[in-house]
């Protein structure tokens, strides 16, 4: 089969996207982008692959009898045993390159108080592995950095202790450590995975399949043998001059976002993308094509980062922080979006009394004032207006922009997609087949 | 504006060591003035009355001048830091910050040689309200003698009759007699008729190598190229025989490089094929002038007209400095001068330049120290696309400051716009 990729190399994460010769779409992955643009491309298609195996699986399975009803559960639980095994294939990787570093002579002395501790700290990583994977299991991300990372720090910490060891040797082993291991693509078999987790799924689901179990392995069996073939691919985004390929296969981020929008909702006129870095307002024709664009300047403020930055001044998750602010009573002006100035905005208004979550309300309402200047810079918001970014899954953000809007504009169409995040992706990828058709 | 390299080697033709020579000759001039008895001038580019200053004998000191060559040899950061250290404020215009951390450091011009300090600063004030207050401090500095030419803002889009004469009456009663003054030298307006024959000439060789960029494909670079070939009749050798002899150069090599059906040369050499035809308005960005320039001819962007080259006169309207009229000349010379015209002159203008050189559309190079350029500039930018049907793009640097030089957001904007004019252009043959 032929399929036409799109990658979106984005200043924190790198997004793939396969599509098929109609258009349609195969399959996404994602992964952070390191600071290696080659690793991160060579992983975010790698998911997007895999991610297109399971929707084939779930074409092929829908023949299936015995999985009437509970197809949806069955490919759930073959992603989350999907995922373990790549968790699994990851840790080991990470053990041996810690064990590789205790041997550095600078422990000399306590080498083999080194050894055992890790050993006893990955044998109870590896145990608990399939806990995290679990039905119903919260990851704060599916990012191996940021499961195993949080995981091997818990649990060392109390090993160390009980142990006598400093915990000191054990962060500056992971420190080493983890960045050769997310810089090493590690082995690309998606079939045996698969097949791992099929495994893993018969034997933890006990779930009555009995005779239809070998039906189903023939379905996956075949499914994984329909050849994906890498037919043109297209990239876009900061680090797209690192990709290994030519300039023909280079897009900008703005075309790329502006057909995006376009594909995922063809009335789009007016597209705001936010962000890790940069904030992108794009004015696109009936067409998708763009006439005309503004983008941030050479600050971040407004962007993605700069709630990343509050989010870390309040010691909460990002991802918290729409939350905490839509429970906002009332908004509190905030001047600056000065991503510097905010810490300190953000603690005199703590000092003033008002409420953390007016507060945030305030800020989030700051941001999205910066992207209407943006806006109106290239040409105002036009009927339909898509949101895009990283920025688009933050409820409180929506929320400032859907009311900014229309004080400025009127009623107009908003659109957000729940896969926005994969828009850059999306528009490169039907560059990628446009240039493989021609 | 003028010659300037830094790093590897760059391919020079005549006209290139020949406007070299001329700016090194300057400098040593400069240097040296004081010790050989002979008063220094310093004026601004836009407006200024080079033929008049050279009556009486004064040595030209550019401060924008220093400023950019300063920014070329990436000089510039330090000296803007030593200002701001002073108290200037990171928004001031970075020229002036430059050009006083320049002062503050020694006042070691570009090419290393000593600069004098000046006996007379003369503003002929055309539309840049900065350069009055620039002035003011460094007659603070010098405690040295200011004369001012008010040049009324061309509100109108016109030059009526009493603008000029206003002018010219403030040369006459004003400006001479304070030259004569600091200078000792008696005014002759026959010299002044010579200079300004030179001026001429100079003039109509510089008008027939920018309008060279009319042709397909064009052999100059109308902007990177451009503000090399500007150099001399903007600043301080317009009027003078060796000016004459450089455009006259500079034409033949054009000439030659037109007939050859060849493009412009870069410091990387011979540009590849010519892709996208550019007008640009606004002035370049000097401290990462090659890097920037490289993210256009890489991609066979060629800039056929440009704005920035005629700040210091406006001459393809048929203006010419004219021996006949010396002083009123002078007067609509600096009435004209790009500076000092209004929005919508200036929309006119770059709407023509599109047509004009069959361009694929307007790039406005936003300086971000620079308020009397960027001012407007947007709805310009959106004028001049309604105008025109062609698309319009945008971008933000500045003229001395490193810091403001994003490489990557840069050329992430001219990508997308490049990019934009192949989609825009493949629709239409569809």
């Amino acid at each position: 089969m032929k399929c036409f990729i799109g990658i979106d190399l984005g200043s924190t994460t790198t997004k793939a996207l396969l599509m098929d010769a109609d258009s349609k779409v195969l399959g996404r992955g994602i992964t952070n982008s390191r600071s290696n643009y080659d690793i991160a491309t060579t992983v975010a298609k790698r998911e997007a692959f895999a991610d297109a195996r399971f929707n084939l699986f779930r074409a092929s399975l829908s023949s299936v009898e015995a999985l009437d009803g509970r197809l949806d559960e069955f490919l759930a639980s073959l992603e989350r045993n999907f995922r373990l095994e790549q968790y699994l294939e990851q840790l080991a990787d990470l053990e041996a390159t810690c064990k590789n570093h205790a041997a550095d002579p600078r422990f000399s002395g306590q080498t083999q108080l080194v050894g055992e501790v890790l050993d006893q700290l990955f044998d109870q990583l590896h145990a608990e592995a399939p806990e995290y994977f679990a039905p119903g299991a919260k990851r704060k991300s599916d990012f191996f950095r940021d499961v195993a990372g949080s995981r091997y720090l818990a649990v060392g910490e109390a090993v160390a202790k009980e142990e006598g060891l400093a915990f000191d040797v054990l962060l500056n082993i992971y420190d080493r450590s983890i960045i050769e291991v997310e810089n090493r693509t590690g082995d690309s078999d998606t079939s045996g995975k698969v097949l791992g987790a099929l495994d893993r799924t018969f034997e933890s689901a006990g779930n009555g399949l009995g005779a239809a179990a070998a039906e189903v392995r023939g379905h996956i069996g075949e499914a994984l043998q329909i050849e994906l073939e890498e037919t043109y691919v297209v990239g876009t985004g900061y680090g797209r001059a690192r990709l290994p390929f030519s300039k023909e296969h280079i897009r900008s981020e703005i075309l790329c976002h502006g057909l995006g929008a376009h594909v995922m909702y063809d009335g789009t006129r007016t597209v705001l993308d936010i962000g890790g870095q940069d904030t992108k307002a794009i004015q696109i024709d009936a067409d998708g094509i763009v006439e005309n664009f503004q983008m941030n300047d050479r600050c971040a403020a407004g962007c993605g980062r700069y709630l990343g930055y509050i989010a870390d001044e309040m010691n909460v998750g990002v991802h918290e922080l729409g939350p905490i602010a839509s429970k906002a009573t009332r908004t509190v002006r905030i001047n600056s979006t000065c991503t510097v100035f905010a810490g300190a905005e953000l603690r005199d208004r703590l000092s003033l009394g008002e409420k953390r979550e007016d507060i945030l309300a305030g800020l989030h309402r700051a941001i999205i004032l910066r992207a209407l200047s943006l806006l109106s810079r290239s040409g105002g918001v036009r009927d339909q207006f898509t949101f895009t970014g990283g920025v688009a899954n933050n409820e409180a953000a929506v929320r400032a922009l859907e009311t900014l809007v229309r004080e400025n504009y009127g009623d107009v169409a908003i659109n957000i997609d729940p896969e926005s995040i994969y828009t850059g992706a999306l528009g490169a990828a039907t560059f990628a087949l446009r240039a493989g058709e021609a | 504006m003028n010659t300037a390299t830094t790093g590897e080697a760059v391919q020079k033709e005549d006209s290139m060591w020949k406007q070299k020579e001329l700016i090194n000759g300057n400098y040593a001039r400069l240097a040296r003035a004081h010790e050989e008895g002979r008063k220094v001038a310093s004026t601004f580019v836009p407006g200024n009355l080079n033929e008049l200053l050279m009556c009486f004998d004064f040595v030209r000191n550019l401060p924008e001048i220093n400023a950019l060559q300063n920014g070329l040899r990436k000089k510039s950061g330090a000296m803007v830091r030593e200002a701001e250290k002073a108290g200037h404020s990171e928004d001031v215009c970075a020229y002036v910050k430059a050009d006083l951390g320049m002062m503050m450091q020694g006042n070691i011009g570009p090419m290393g040689e000593p600069l004098p300090k000046p006996d007379i600063l003369v503003l002929s004030y055309t539309g840049c309200f900065t350069f009055m207050k620039w002035f003011e401090l460094v007659r603070e500095q010098y405690q040295c003698e200011t004369a001012m030419l008010h040049v009324p803002y061309q509100g109108d889009g016109t030059i009526t009759p009493n603008m000029r004469d206003y002018v010219v009456k403030q040369i006459k009663e004003d400006l001479i007699p304070t030259l004569e003054r600091v200078s000792g030298v008696k005014f002759d307006i026959d010299r002044l008729r010579e200079y300004l024959v030179e001026s001429a000439k100079a003039e109509d060789d510089l008008v027939w190598v920018l309008q060279s960029a009319k042709n397909k494909p064009s052999p100059i670079d109308a902007y990177f190229g451009g503000v090399y070939y500007i150099g001399p009749a903007f600043t301080a050798f317009r009027g003078t025989p060796e000016a004459t002899d450089y455009y006259a150069t500079l034409r033949r090599e054009v000439a030659e490089r037109l007939a050859a059906g060849k493009g412009p040369i870069t410091p990387d050499g011979e540009m590849g094929e010519e892709r996208y035809r550019l007008v640009v308005e606004g002035p370049p960005n000097w401290t990462h002038f090659r890097e920037f320039w490289k993210m256009f001819h890489e991609e066979g962007a060629v800039v056929v007209a440009s704005t920035y080259t005629k700040v210091g006169g406006v001459f393809d309207f048929g203006f010419r400095h004219d021996p006949t009229n010396p002083l009123e000349s002078l007067a609509e010379y600096c009435l004209g001068c790009y500076t000092n015209l209004n929005l919508p002159t200036r929309a006119d203008m770059l709407t023509q330049y599109v047509e004009d050189y069959q361009a694929d559309g307007l790039l406005i190079n936003s300086i971000k120290s620079c308020n009397s350029f960027s001012a407007g500039q947007l709805l310009l930018l959106r004028e001049v696309e309604d105008r025109t049907g062609k698309p319009g793009a945008f971008v933000e640097t500045d003229l001395v400051d490193p810091r403001y030089f994003s490489a990557a957001n840069v050329k992430t904007r001219l990508e997308s716009y490049f990019q934009m004019i192949s989609q825009k252009r493949e629709r239409h043959a569809a």
